[in-house]
């Protein structure tokens, strides 16, 4: 089933002077077409300023197709009445830790989505409990939000979303102002929503290594899909993510180069695993 | 001239129910010219670090020279001191907040007390050394780019003309071409003007193509300082420390496991792929 489905989406921002004339218009999306079935883990990749911030807030509807449509569950996102559905089926992990976290507690932080959304207090108890563990923060459930480091902020903010029990859930980069630690940390939480709660994950990132578990990714360049495949796919084609400003791991740019250098090793090798094993044949 | 830590120590919120050690008896020397890689995971102590060398926080115990002179000494000019050792924090660009990005870069030499056109011509050399084009100078720098933007906030710095710059993970949320473009920008300014440059990063791919030497902070403490290929020699006490060595590493040390006759200290890909080449050619001389 389409959990998420865009067709024809282009946005326009309206570009103002300092006296509010408009100056231009820029196209942040153009005609991108995009499917996401329930269960899938999709990564989109990007420069910055290609575009795919805009397309991922158009995902719960804090932006609305300038034309096209996006649906999500089956909703048009450009329908007000639907708003809420939405923002309860994706919800969305921002950049920064420390602008998505209000609560004084962790564990009322994670409780404001759910409360806000009218579920009865047992139950609230309940899924701020479930959440907490599913991200391994559960003993840190009593502390303030303030004493916790980079990874653990975005853990709890993920736990924030889940409790509101979404279909899917969007990540604007959750990693680019955590340490190695904290990335680890945040995406084997992200992988493990995926795997054993069958999450929808749409994940945006710069750090290509974080990609290879990806089902499908999703390469944006001036507001079009430039490239999509399974993450094999896309890091065979070195030269091309180069042209788009991005770069692959170090493991497939070796193997790239090994290659290159007349040694006979497959495409797209993504692990330190695959490229030994490909060199000890 | 030189940096010099001498037995350094700092502790947060001291006196306190909060206290916390941040540094532990550090002591260090930071000769002229030097590309240094500090790296640590967060809390690791390297910000605070970095905030002692340029006085905006005292050490608890211990002393710092700059240039032979105790920088925490009762009368020691800080604000010259904060104008020779150039700190560009984290995410620089928040910090952009004038009209347009001439005037932003002026700020800093204007602040000195220089004239004004000695802080333009500053502005403008800084703002050339950066690589920004002209046509921007005029613009407001919030309608720049994310790389654009960072460019201005260290040419805000450069035009104060430091002899120690010093960068708090300078590359954090950029493209990976934006990444390599201010290591690159980075690497090229220390060549052209001499200056000590001091890299604060999470990440051993980054440091390791450029600097020649590397800190490595723990707990507060020095636990490594020595050349980036003797540093990834130890990969595993880096692990236990949450961090990692580059990739590269990995592959050389499972090569060898594996019984293929390569030496493990390449730290970059060119260095990996030509042992790579070297050691299979001799296993298979047609191969």
């Amino acid at each position: 089933m389409k959990i998420i489905e865009a067709k024809n989406l282009i946005f326009e921002y309206i570009r103002r002077d300092a006296e509010g004339s408009v100056e231009g218009i820029t196209r942040a999306v153009d005609e991108v077409d995009l499917d996401v079935e329930q269960g899938d883990f999709i990564a989109i990749l990007g420069h910055n300023g290609s575009g795919k911030s805009t397309l991922a807030k158009h995902l719960n509807a804090i932006l609305y197709p300038t034309e096209g449509t996006v649906w999500v569950d089956g909703k048009d996102t450009s329908q007000e009445k639907h708003l809420w559905d939405i923002r309860q089926t994706a919800g969305m992990v921002f950049q920064n830790p420390d602008n998505q976290i209000i609560g004084q507690v962790v564990e009322e932080d994670v409780g404001f989505g759910p409360e806000n959304m009218g579920v009865p207090t047992g139950e609230i108890w309940k899924r701020v409990e479930e959440s907490l563990r599913a991200v391994d923060m559960y003993e840190y459930r009593k502390k303030s939000p303030n004493r916790l480091s980079g990874g653990q902020k975005q853990r709890v903010s993920i736990a924030g979303v889940i409790a509101m029990h979404p279909k899917c859930i969007i990540l604007d980069e959750p990693t680019a102002m955590l340490d190695p630690d904290g990335r680890r940390e945040v995406l084997r939480a992200v992988r493990a929503l995926n795997e054993a709660e069958g999450i929808t994950v749409v994940l945006i990132t710069h750090y290509m290594e974080e990609i290879i578990h990806a089902d499908k990714a999703i390469v944006m360049d001036k507001g079009h899909i430039a490239m999509q495949g399974t993450p094999r796919e896309i890091f065979s084609q070195v030269e091309r993510l180069k042209e788009l400003r991005l770069d692959v791991p170090q493991v497939t740019l070796l193997a790239y180069e090994l290659k290159k250098n007349g040694l006979n090793l497959p495409d797209g090798i993504l692990t330190c695993e695959e490229l030994t094993e490909a060199l000890c044949i | 001239m030189a940096i010099i830590l001498d037995h350094v120590g700092y502790v947060y919120e001291k006196g306190t129910a909060m206290e916390t050690c941040a540094l532990k008896d550090i002591s260090l020397v930071i000769p002229d010219g030097q590309f240094i890689g500090l790296i640590g995971h967060t809390g690791s102590g390297k910000s605070t670090l970095v905030q002692l060398l340029n006085g905006l926080a005292q050490p608890v115990s211990g002393t710092i020279y700059y240039n032979g002179e105790d920088i925490n000494e009762p009368g020691y000019n800080k604000k010259k001191l904060r104008s020779q050792v150039g700190l560009v924090f984290q995410y620089p660009e928040h910090q952009l907040f004038e009209a347009d990005v001439f005037s932003d870069v002026c700020f800093g030499p204007r602040n000195m007390g220089l004239d004004r056109k000695e802080s333009e011509l500053r502005a403008y050399t800084a703002l050339k050394q950066v690589g920004l084009e002209d046509e921007y100078f005029y613009q407001s720098p919030f309608d720049l780019s994310g790389g654009q933007k960072r460019r201005v906030a260290i040419a805000g710095v450069l035009a104060m003309r430091p002899e120690v710059l010093i960068l708090d993970e300078p590359t954090a949320g950029l493209d990976p071409k934006g990444r390599n473009e201010v290591l690159d920008l980075i690497a090229s300014l220390r060549e052209a003007t001499g200056m000590t440059v001091i890299l604060v990063s999470h990440s051993m791919e980054d440091v390791a193509k450029y600097v020649e030497r590397i800190i490595v902070m723990n707990g507060g403490s020095v636990m490594q300082d020595d050349e980036p290929r003797r540093v990834f020699a130890h990969y595993e006490e880096l692990e236990r420390i949450g961090l990692a060595a580059p990739q590269v590493t990995y592959i050389m040390q499972e090569l060898k496991k594996r019984g293929v006759p390569v030496r493990t200290d390449a730290i970059t890909i060119e260095e990996a792929r030509d042992e790579i080449l070297r050691a299979l050619g001799q296993q298979r001389p047609h191969g």
